[in-house]
Order: C-alpha cells, then sequence, then structure tokens
C-alpha cells in the first residue's frame, strides 16, 4: 500500500511510474501516447476523487459549531469541543457497547456457518445436485434488507408463524423482533440467512486447492474420515479462514447499518442504537452536525486503522492479504 | 477410500434438505400469501405455502393507488440508468488500468483502491450531496455509489487475463486503444460484464438509504423505501379504491414483496454460473 492520495484537489496529471520503460520518452509523449486510456479512466477516477476524498472535507464539521445556513466558510470553529461533548454522551457509550456486543455475536455466530456450509457441499458427489443446492443458498445473497426484514418479521414477529406455533404447543407466545436482548441474534440470524451460502463460495476454492494427493497419502497411512478432516482439510483451509476473521475483526465498528437501521425502532435505541445509526440520527435528524460528524470521525480513523492493521498483520502471517498483488 | 456409513449419508441428506427449506420456506410462503385469501392465512399462521382460493386480488390493490406502481417506475428507471452509468465508469477505468506503464495508471488504481478501506460517512456524503445540489433529485440515487472498487478490481483482473497475444495482433492491425477496447476485449468479456452488471444492477434494486437520505420527497420514492414503510412502519397504501373488494393486509403486503423480488428471481438464474468465477477472481487476487 501506498501513501494514500491527497483529499484535496488530487491533479490532473497523474505523477510517472516508478519503474520507466527503458528508452525513456519525455513525460509528453508518454502522456499522448497513453491519452485514450487516460480518457477512459476519467470519469471513474473523478467519481472517486468527488465522491470519496472530497466528503473528507466535510470532516471540518467536526471541528466547528455547524450551523447549515452559514456553511463551512462561515461558521464557528469550536477545536475539540465536539469531541468533547460526544464523549461526555451516555448515549455514544452505549451505543460503542451495542456496536461491539452485535459484532462479537455475529463473528461468534456466524463465522462457523459458511465453513460448516462449505464442508457439506464439499462433500456432495452429484455435480447435479452440488449445483441445484448452491443456487438455493446463493440466492438470498441478492435480497436486499428491507424484504429480509420483512420475511423475518412475517415469520418472527408479533402475528407471526413462530409466534402462533409457540402457543399451539401450549408454550407462550415469543415476538423475537421486539425483544431488545434478543436483537443481537435476530440480526446475527438474518446475517446467516443472508449471506451463509455466500460466504461459501470463498471457502469451496480453498478446499478445492487442497491437494488430492495428500488425502490419498493419508488414507494410505490409515488415517481415517476424521483424521483426514483433521490434518489435511482444517490446514490446507487455514490460510483463508486466518484471512476471513482478520478482515472481520478489521472491520468490528461496521455492522449491517441498513440492516439495523430498519429494526432499530421496534427494539428502543437502548439495544438497536450503533455507532452508525448514532451519528444518522444525532446528526442529520437532530441537526447535531458537530458531534456526530466527530463521531463519524472517530469511528472511520479507528476503523481504518484496524483494517489496515488486520490487512499488515495478515501479510506478517505470511498470507496474501487482501490488497497486495492488486497492483500487480 | 472407505464408503460412508449409512448413518452419516441420512445425516448429511438431513443437514441438506433442511439448509434448502430454510432457504425456501421464507420466499415460497410470501409467494403464497400474495394470493391467499384471508381464510387461508388464519388457516396456516400467516405465511400460506399453498393457497386454497389463489387470487389476484392482492396484486390488484397493490397497484390501485399508484404509490407502487409509480416507485416501481421509479426503482427500474434508476437501476437501469445506474447500471449503464456504473459499467460504462467501470469498463473504461478498468480497460485504463489493465495494462502496464500507463503514465500514472498506478496512481489512479491506489485513488481507487484505497476507498475500499475508508468511508467518509454519513454526514460529510449528506453535506456533499447537498452542496452539488443532487438533493431531492433522482441523481443522488445513482451517484454517490457509482463505481465499487471490488468491481473494478474483478473487471481489470478479467482484462488482464485476456491473452497479450490478443493485443499484439489488434495494434498490428492498427487497431488504436479505443478500437481495441471496443472490437476485442468487450467481445470476450460477457461473462465478467453480465457479472459485473448483476452486482450493480442488484445495489441500485435493493438500496433504500439512499433515498432515505437524499430524497425528501415521497413521490420520488424506489420500490425499497415503499416497502419501509408499507410493510415494516405499518402506513398505508392509499389504495382503499372505493367499491372494491379488498385482499387481506397481509396478502398485500406480501405482492408487493413479490414484486420487488420478482426480477432477481428472472435475472439469477441466467447469470448465476458466472458467479464464483467473478468473484473468486475479485476476492483471492484482490
Amino acid at each position: 500500500m501506498t501513501a494514500p492520495a491527497p483529499p484535496v484537489a488530487a491533479p490532473r496529471t497523474p505523477r510517472a511510474p516508478r519503474t520507466a520503460p527503458a528508452p525513456r520518452k519525455s513525460l509528453w509523449q508518454r502522456l499522448k501516447r497513453d491519452k485514450v486510456m487516460l480518457l477512459l479512466c476519467l470519469p471513474g477516477f473523478l467519481y472517486f476523487v468527488v465522491f470519496h476524498y472530497v466528503p473528507l472535507l466535510g470532516y471540518m464539521v467536526a471541528f466547528q459549531d455547524y450551523q447549515p445556513y452559514l456553511g463551512y466558510m462561515h461558521s464557528a470553529w469550536t477545536g475539540f469541543t465536539n469531541f468533547t461533548t460526544a464523549f461526555a454522551d451516555p448515549d455514544f457509550w452505549s451505543a460503542t457497547g451495542n456496536t461491539l456486543k452485535i459484532a462479537l455475536v455475529q463473528l461468534v455466530l456466524f463465522f462457523p456457518v459458511p465453513i460448516g456450509l462449505a464442508l457439506l457441499l464439499n462433500s456432495i458427489v452429484s455435480d447435479k445436485l452440488r449445483r441445484f443446492v448452491q443456487s438455493v443458498v446463493y440466492l438470498p445473497h441478492f435480497i436486499g434488507w428491507v424484504i429480509i426484514v420483512s420475511i423475518f418479521q412475517q415469520i418472527l414477529g408479533g402475528a407471526g408463524v413462530v409466534p402462533d406455533l409457540l402457543e399451539s404447543l401450549g408454550l407462550p407466545r415469543y415476538d423475537m423482533t421486539t425483544d431488545p436482548n434478543a436483537f443481537p441474534w435476530l440480526l446475527a440470524l438474518q446475517v446467516m440467512w443472508k449471506d451463509a451460502g455466500w460466504g461459501t463460495i470463498i471457502i469451496l476454492a480453498a478446499l478445492l486447492s487442497i491437494d488430492r494427493g495428500l488425502y490419498e497419502a493419508a488414507a494410505m497411512d490409515g488415517a481415517g474420515r476424521w483424521s483426514r478432516f483433521w490434518h489435511v482439510t482444517l490446514p490446507g483451509l487455514s490460510p483463508v479462514l486466518v484471512l476471513l476473521l482478520i478482515l472481520n475483526l478489521g472491520n468490528i465498528l461496521t455492522v449491517g447499518f441498513e440492516q439495523i437501521l430498519l429494526q432499530r425502532d421496534a427494539v428502543g435505541p437502548g439495544a438497536g442504537e450503533v455507532l452508525d445509526t448514532y451519528v444518522y440520527f444525532h446528526g442529520i435528524k437532530d441537526n447535531q452536525w458537530g458531534t456526530s460528524a466527530a463521531v463519524g470521525l472517530v469511528k472511520a480513523v479507528i476503523g481504518t486503522v484496524l483494517v489496515i492493521g488486520a490487512n499488515k498483520f495478515a501479510h506478517r502471517l505470511g498470507h496474501e492479504g487482501v490488497y497486495r498483488g492488486a497492483d500487480r | 477410500m472407505e464408503r460412508p456409513t449409512r448413518l452419516g449419508l441420512f445425516l448429511k441428506g438431513l443437514a441438506l434438505v433442511l439448509v434448502v427449506a430454510l432457504v425456501a420456506y421464507p420466499l415460497l410462503g410470501v409467494i403464497g400469501t400474495s394470493f391467499a385469501s384471508q381464510s387461508d392465512i388464519v388457516r396456516s399462521n400467516g405465511l400460506v405455502l399453498w393457497p386454497d382460493h389463489p387470487s389476484l386480488d392482492a396484486y390488484r390493490t397493490a397497484f390501485t393507488g399508484g404509490r407502487v406502481t409509480r416507485a416501481l417506475l421509479v426503482s427500474i428507471g434508476v437501476t437501469l440508468t445506474g447500471t449503464v452509468c456504473s459499467l460504462l465508469a467501470t469498463i473504461g477505468m478498468a480497460y485504463g488500468l489493465s495494462r502496464r506503464g500507463i503514465v500514472g495508471g498506478r496512481f489512479i488504481l491506489m485513488t481507487a483502491l484505497f476507498t475500499m478501506l475508508f468511508n467518509a460517512g454519513v454526514i460529510p456524503n449528506f453535506l456533499l450531496v447537498k452542496e452539488l445540489g443532487l438533493y431531492n433529485t433522482f441523481a443522488a440515487l445513482v451517484l454517490p455509489t457509482m463505481v465499487s472498487a471490488f468491481n473494478l478490481v474483478v473487471m481489470r483482473a478479467f482484462f488482464m487475463n485476456l491473452p497479450e497475444e490478443l493485443y499484439d495482433a489488434a495494434k498490428v492491425d492498427g487497431a488504436g486503444d479505443f478500437r481495441t477496447l471496443i472490437r476485442v476485449v468487450l467481445p470476450l468479456s460477457k461473462a465478467v460484464i453480465a457479472v459485473v452488471g448483476l452486482f450493480y444492477a442488484v445495489a441500485y434494486w435493493n438500496a433504500y438509504f439512499n433515498a432515505l437520505l437524499y430524497l425528501g420527497d415521497n413521490d420520488k420514492w424506489p420500490l425499497p423505501m415503499v416497502l419501509r414503510t408499507f410493510i415494516l412502519q405499518g402506513q398505508n397504501l392509499d389504495t382503499a379504491a372505493a367499491g372494491e373488494a379488498i385482499a387481506p393486509q397481509q396478502a398485500v403486503q406480501m405482492a408487493v414483496l413479490v414484486i420487488a423480488v420478482v426480477p432477481i428471481l428472472l435475472v439469477y438464474p441466467f447469470l448465476q454460473r458466472f458467479f464464483t468465477k467473478g468473484v473468486l477472481t475479485g476476492a483471492v487476487k484482490g
């Protein structure tokens, strides 16, 4: 990873690559040679600058007493007041706690599921059957959160299938969708339904790349099913698993924003407020631009550090990491 | 290898059936309920797999009042224009960056890739969209999420894996960079264009957050926003047309859900075979 591009006014004429071709042409000649390619890059490049780098300037608001009618230029500068205000807000700490709790439940519950599912899929001998099951389990990945939450409400919610079932079994009706204590588990269930199948793709690929010969050799040495799994399959999977785990840890502060926003009202902010929704509600709904931008900034900085750190750590462990090799 | 035990086979079969049922039951239930009558719904606790007297009343009700129709048109329009814009920008950039030694190519690539690491966040994005005058316009549903760095990487990897000889041959024949893209690269890239196009289309189709943030005007809402207010927040659709037989509320809700899922179900079988390859070039080669 090279240094990040400067957020402000990225130059139209980018600098030369480090490894210059042997007969060095002048920059102008090379620009002329590559003009079509650069022109093709332009719309995408402009998009990234305008919608990903320019907004970083908007974080000025975190240091201002921002008033929309005054704008950035005329709002008063307040130093770190917004940060101290945010850190003194019990709601902020409750949102942080909820974020971590939800992330942890998701990690523990969701992480093993695609692995198990991939092993199951991998063990299906019939090609046709495997493809069929795969098409079915990939499908929910393409269904939007609004739809998934609606379906879950239909099944688990107040008048839904599960409470009715409980009642007919003589048990008390239980509505999981409005129970604050069950909220992290509900979210994890939904994530599982949506993405467990999709998550198997990368694990299946890792399974495919394990040398068949290893299995045969192990079987020759008298290894049974279980010990073949333990001594061949697991070590073969471990690079991918470590990588996925590290990345998940890197993203720990970002738990499904869209998913939670849809259900926050049902369980109340006490359980349903996470850092992202805190920023949204305090900033855009309650016009506390400064403090919520400050919270957003803290979250973004910690998140970025965690992701970069996680990726570095993956490299350190000798794995390919995520972003390495993109510029090969 | 030894033959699997009978118990093992049974457990495996059971697990498979369970997994497929867990995915299929809710979807089939939603579809069934959308055709159901009130008595069906009461009898089967809310999700009807097989309605006794199937009727289209729920769909008729859903489309009266115009709210669903309008949202559907918005969603279709945004998805089509968005996907085309996204694909054009992504293809151009991926192709421009697909060959070594382009002046500044590395810098441009890093500018894009670095966005995978951070997200500017809700407040700055909101302020930007307002400053650009995009608030309450359909462009706000497309522009802020137009190119995804992930899709860019997938596409670039595909272009880079095309045989070098193709590019050389095109050059010998006197084709410039642009002509090479149109005549040589694109015809060979249908698979990756299909996958990346699907990813974009699905994202636009399902997006509600941009609409929630940037559209003050309910009339401009895409389908997911209408779903949100109608199903999750229990608002009604203003469909109470006088004198008509009114379908059960639950059936109408499920009908609107079906309307939102059907396009995905329709394209899915055609594109499904490309997934694994597309996703893996992105995820593993990164």
